[in-house]
């Protein structure tokens, strides 16, 4: 990797007036500013979803506690599981694919620049909306307080009947303004990922991010759209007296479960696939070595997509369906494991033989390999029906899930945000307080979700604003909410790291990894035309190619 | 470049994981005993419960090979492929290898085939259990935020606290009569849901008496944390004299008590319900036995008279967001009041 | 190490991707068909669970004149776009005003029967399970006819005004893929409503 120091590739121009470069910023059309714009959205809300969770960790710090009121605390729980899903996560997914993919299929930019801009700002809207619910309430204009009815919104507790005022309103409506976002989005990742890469760049040469998201994408398109009918359907039973989900009229609650699982499912995997595509860009540059098994890597990957599209009812197990659709559904499930799998031992096999070097993005990316593996076996765990009549509903699944969420995604988004920070902000991060953020973030990562599957285990439900002393849960509930000390600490290093490389870091240089993607051909940060000329392939590492012309991967693919 | 940092993070990635490990074990190795948690899955008395543990143990252990083999593996080689300072040029650039992506494709296919079938075995067993003609059922109807209890055959209505025999399956119909709840006592069974318009069923047959508890574990709404479950197994005897006591009504003397008298004139008739009494609501508990409980609210509190006095005054004292309303009684009022409650026996 | 020149000689595959207009179109067809088919889903799941108010069969008349102005219009929007591929706009002008035209009709005719259903038979969309998944169903599908009204109003307005070329083409056949799709699903909503559901 290069160490010798670089130029400042910032032209020495006088900065415009900030009014002037605001206006640039709203009325941009531009996917890395998109991009950026969407992240930081992202971390301004990852923030206080993270204040909403230790919130109601302190609540739960011990048996009736009077931290807050049971109707904070379960408006707390529905906004930060909201919050976090669509606001953060999906943010995140949507900035680093838009940033990356036109850069890396040597793109000048996305294939609908305009719609790429009313995306965002629908999403970002949406967020406004859902948060404008906590100004409601009693004071202004009686419109209602935020939503506590749980971020799946289970019928009938979201019917009139049961929520007055209108804060599922602002739960159904900011959900829906940012589904449409989210559908653009997707449309535009498929155009773009289909139709504008560079000469050369065949399917089975484009970086796995790009199958990745490709395949995400089209999970998208699949899974948001029937959330924003279930929503629709709930809007018209609330405000135009329909029985969709009336079970008074004959209506069926059980008939909402399907309709936002079908959504719910995929969107989990709508947000791990492009973890997988950081860890597929990450773990092979650190480890020196191409991805191993680059074919079937992208077959699982579809596979996943395809598989993740029928297993929704596992998290209905308790519902009472018969046995037969239960089956069914175990089976599907566990099915799933497979292609996943597979995928950790690709990853396994590219370390394997190669020379690791533990910078920060490496590090996150380990720490994704070793808890993504203990995030499956437990989906495995909940998968097997019988355990799940015990484990659903429990802190198991909280555990499970927030594994998957911040183990598996956050880690390996972290690690996207060291591995690329370079090329978006032109300057290299503190690697002194990239692990400094590293080591708090896991011990407190381990602390909190870890020990966080024993009370599942021991019978405490989900959603408890708090719990009876002699069950046996108190001494796990401390260190579960300790945890969450660890982990902001980490953040606000994370925070600090960010600020200070971009106003004080060393310039980065196009290429600080050694890598092999087109995104590392340009500067950092890139101009906004991208490449100067459009960039013409021949394999999977263009750059491996030009850097080692004696030893070409267009030999051996 | 610093490579300790290769060191740390394979140390601390290990203790951390051991120390992971060792929980597992001990937390999964045996039954917990009750006393450490009344509440644990791994103390099964029924045999759903039972058959749930049996089949838990045999996934664990099967995870758990999967995960010491998988973890050794990449322990391994975060030691053995870091970077060292003699290295120079690129390793051998490997793109794939068919037969190794063969065997883990395999492999795991097997893995998951194996458990498939254990797991549809144990569906079967529970769901599609058959019970005796004359097993005894009753109907549970979940309630914002309490149980009603209804034994159809015995002709008895009661709340909060399930009372059945040891020894025999008992079959549950699950309803409820507003949102969505759930039935969930660990060392009983699984956890079956309560959805209105979708009646569902779950069976028990503890071996042993005691109390189990458990609560709702399906958001309903604001007290969903306190809509605590007791089910009380006793033996056949004891069962059979409960019973009695809860079918006799109340002794309705000619000297109608002050309290009673407040009762059926302000609209505590509108919600609940003393046989043989003109309170016939069914929005609330029924109250007929409502002394032989030990708690009041669901769990939330133990059934005193000083509790009775105080939740009456004002509900949201102990339960806040309580479907029942402080009724704005006066302390006159609220005495008679306990002590009509106090004969409900 | 500063910015690599990528440039390689010369590709070695033939370099021919699809064009990005009919594929974002194809995704926002995807998009909506998975929208309809939970709709779809719900109405065949609440088929026959009515609890009280008009059935479907009493009150339901197959509107067999709307169907076909319909989809037809889907013969005469198909019309226009070659007309505009060889270049006679005056010619792609007419069929795609025909084809508002008929559009129009439909959208005219379900109004009709749903003022007839609301008025004459008393089933409005709070009335029972059928009336809420019909109105549903089908309004959920006239929206989308409106919306395509609009977007083919639009574009015969630039026709009039003379901004219409040959060139253009291509783009008005990405707009026709939208409209094909409107009467794909009028197709099906026909076959659950009238045939299946009655």
């Amino acid at each position: 990797m290069s160490t010798e120091s670089i130029a400042s590739p910032i032209p020495d121009v006088e900065p415009r007036p900030l009014v002037d470069q605001l206006h640039q910023w709203v009325t941009t059309v531009d996917h890395k500013r998109l991009g950026i714009l969407y992240i930081v959205y992202a971390l301004v809300f990852l923030v206080i979803g993270g204040l909403e969770a230790t919130i109601m960790r302190i609540q739960l710090m011990r048996p009736h506690n009077d931290f807050v009121s049971p109707e904070v605390f379960n408006r707390m729980f529905t906004m930060h599981g909201t919050t976090m899903i669509f606001f953060v996560a999906m943010p995140l997914v949507f900035g680093f694919g838009n940033y990356l993919i036109p850069l890396m299929i040597g793109a000048r930019d996305m294939a609908f620049p305009r719609l790429n801009a009313f995306s965002f700002w629908m999403t970002a809207f949406g967020g406004l909306l859902l948060y404008f619910s906590f100004l409601g309430g009693d004071g202004l204009y009686g419109a209602g307080n935020a939503p506590d009815v749980g971020w799946f919104a289970y019928a009938p507790l979201t019917s009139q009947t049961f929520s007055r005022g209108h804060s599922t309103d602002f739960w159904i409506l900011s959900l829906l303004v940012s589904g449409f976002g989210s559908v653009g989005t997707a449309i535009n990742i498929i155009a773009t990922i289909l139709c504008m890469r560079c000469p050369g760049m065949t399917l089975g040469r484009m970086p796995l991010l790009a199958w990745l998201n490709l395949t995400m994408a089209g999970l998208v398109i699949l899974a948001v759209s029937p959330l924003t009918a279930a929503q629709v359907m709930l809007l018209i039973d609330r405000y135009l007296g329909a029985h969709f989900f009336d079970t008074q009229a004959g209506g069926s609650a059980v008939i909402w479960m399907h309709f936002f699982w079908i959504f719910g499912h995929p969107e989990v995997y709508v947000l791990v696939i492009p973890a997988f595509a950081f860890a597929s860009e990450i773990i092979p540059v650190f480890s020196r070595k191409p991805i191993f098994g680059y074919p079937v890597m992208v077959a699982a990957t579809l596979c996943i997509g395809f598989i993740g599209m029928s297993v929704w009812a596992h998290h209905m197990f308790t519902v009472g369906m018969g046995a037969g659709a239960n089956t069914f559904f175990v089976l599907s499930t566990m099915a799933i494991a497979v292609p996943t799998g597979i995928k950790i031992f690709n990853w396994l096999a590219t370390m394997w033989g190669g020379q690791i070097h533990f910078k920060t993005p490496m590090l996150f990316c380990t720490g994704f390999l070793f808890q993504f593996l203990i995030a499956g076996l437990t989906g495995v765990m909940l998968s097997v029906a019988p355990f799940n009549w015990q484990l659903s509903g429990s802190y198991f699944v909280v555990a499970h899930f927030h594994y998957v969420i911040v183990g598996a995604i956050l880690f390996t988004t972290f690690g996207a945000f060291y591995y690329w920070f370079p090329k978006m902000s032109g300057r290299m991060y503190s690697e002194a307080l990239g692990k400094l953020h590293f080591w708090l973030f896991i011990i407190g990562f381990h602390l909190t979700f870890d020990f966080m599957h024993i009370p599942g285990i021991l019978g405490m439900p989900r959603r408890i604003y708090t719990y009876e002393p002699g069950r046996g849960w108190d001494l796990w509930n401390l260190i579960v909410t300790i945890g969450v000390f660890f982990q902001a600490a980490g953040v606000l290093v994370f925070a600090g790291n960010l600020v200070w490389s971009y106003l004080r870091g060393e310039f980065a240089g196009s290429d600080p990894w050694d890598a092999w993607t087109l995104e590392w051909s340009t500067t950092s940060p890139p101009p906004s035309y991208n490449f100067a000329v459009i960039p013409k392939v021949k394999s999977r590492r263009p750059l491996w190619d030009l850097k080692h012309p004696e030893d070409p991967d267009w030999h051996y693919e | 470049m610093t490579e300790k940092s290769g060191d740390n993070s394979r140390c601390g990635m290990l203790s951390a994981l051991l120390i992971a490990c060792g929980l597992a074990v001990t937390v999964f190795a045996e039954p917990a005993p009750p006393s450490w948690s009344p509440t644990s899955i791994f103390a099964p008395v029924s045999t759903p419960a039972q058959s749930i543990l049996d089949l838990s143990v045999f996934v664990l252990t099967v995870t758990g090979a999967i995960f010491v083999v998988v973890f050794s593996l990449l322990a391994y080689a975060v030691v053995k492929f870091r970077k060292r300072g003699a290295d120079s040029g690129e390793p051998a650039q490997v793109y794939g290898s068919t037969q190794v992506e063969l065997a883990w494709t395999v492999i795991p296919i097997l893995i998951v085939v194996i458990l498939f079938l254990a797991t549809a075995r144990v569906i079967a067993s529970i769901q599609n259990a058959v019970h005796p003609g004359n097993a005894m059922e009753v109907t549970v109807i979940g309630h914002q935020f309490w149980w009603e209890y209804r034994y159809p055959a015995l002709k008895v209505v009661t709340a909060n606290e399930l009372h059945i025999p040891v020894g025999e399956p008992i079959i549950l119909t699950l309803l409820s009569a507003d949102t969505d709840h759930s039935f969930w006592v660990p060392r009983l069974g699984g956890k079956t849901d309560l959805i209105p318009n979708h009646p569902n069923s779950m069976w028990m047959d503890p071996r042993e008496t005691g109390l189990y508890l458990g609560q709702c574990a399906q958001y309903c709404g604001t007290q969903h944390a306190k809509m605590l479950l007791r089910v009380i197994v006793q033996t056949r005897e004891e069962f059979d004299r409960w019973i009695q006591e809860q079918s006799r009504p109340t002794e309705v003397g000619d000297n109608v008590s002050e309290g009673q008298k407040i009762f059926e004139r302000t609209a505590c008739v509108n919600c609940h319900a003393v046989a043989g009494t003109a309170a016939k609501g069914r929005y609330g508990p029924d109250l007929t036995h409502l002394m032989s409980r030990t708690t009041i609210a669901s769990g939330a509190a133990p059934n005193t008279l000083e509790n009775l006095r105080r939740w009456m005054q004002d509900p949201s004292v102990i339960k806040p967001g309580s479907k029942m309303p402080a009724m704005g009684l006066s302390n006159p009022e609220l005495n008679a009041l306990t002590a009509y409650l106090g004969t409900l026996r | 190490m500063s910015a690599l020149s990528v440039t390689m000689p010369q590709a070695d595959v033939r370099w021919n991707p699809p064009a990005r207009g009919p594929v974002g179109m194809y995704g926002l067809i995807a998009a909506e068909s998975a929208i309809f088919t939970i709709f779809v889903v719900a109405y065949l799941f609440y088929m026959g669970k009515s609890v009280a108010g008009p059935q479907p069969r009493d009150v339901l008349h197959v509107p067999v004149f709307l169907t076909i102005c319909l989809l037809s219009s889907s013969i005469t929007i198909h019309a226009a776009v070659r007309s505009l591929r060889t270049g006679s706009v005056r010619r792609f002008a007419l069929w795609w005003l025909l084809t508002i035209v008929l559009g129009a009709i439909f959208l005219a005719g379900t109004a009709q029967e749903w003022h007839h259903l609301i008025y004459d038979e008393g089933l409005t969309i709070q009335t029972n399970l059928f009336g809420t998944t019909y109105y549903s169903l089908v309004g959920l599908h006239a929206f989308h006819v409106t919306v395509g009204l609009l977007a083919l109003a639009i574009v015969s307005l630039f026709t009039i005004l003379g901004h219409i070329r040959q060139e253009h083409a291509e783009r008005a056949e990405v707009l026709s893929m939208y409209w094909h799709f409107v009467d794909t699903v009028w197709v099906v909503v026909f076959i659950v409503v009238y045939m299946v559901g009655r």
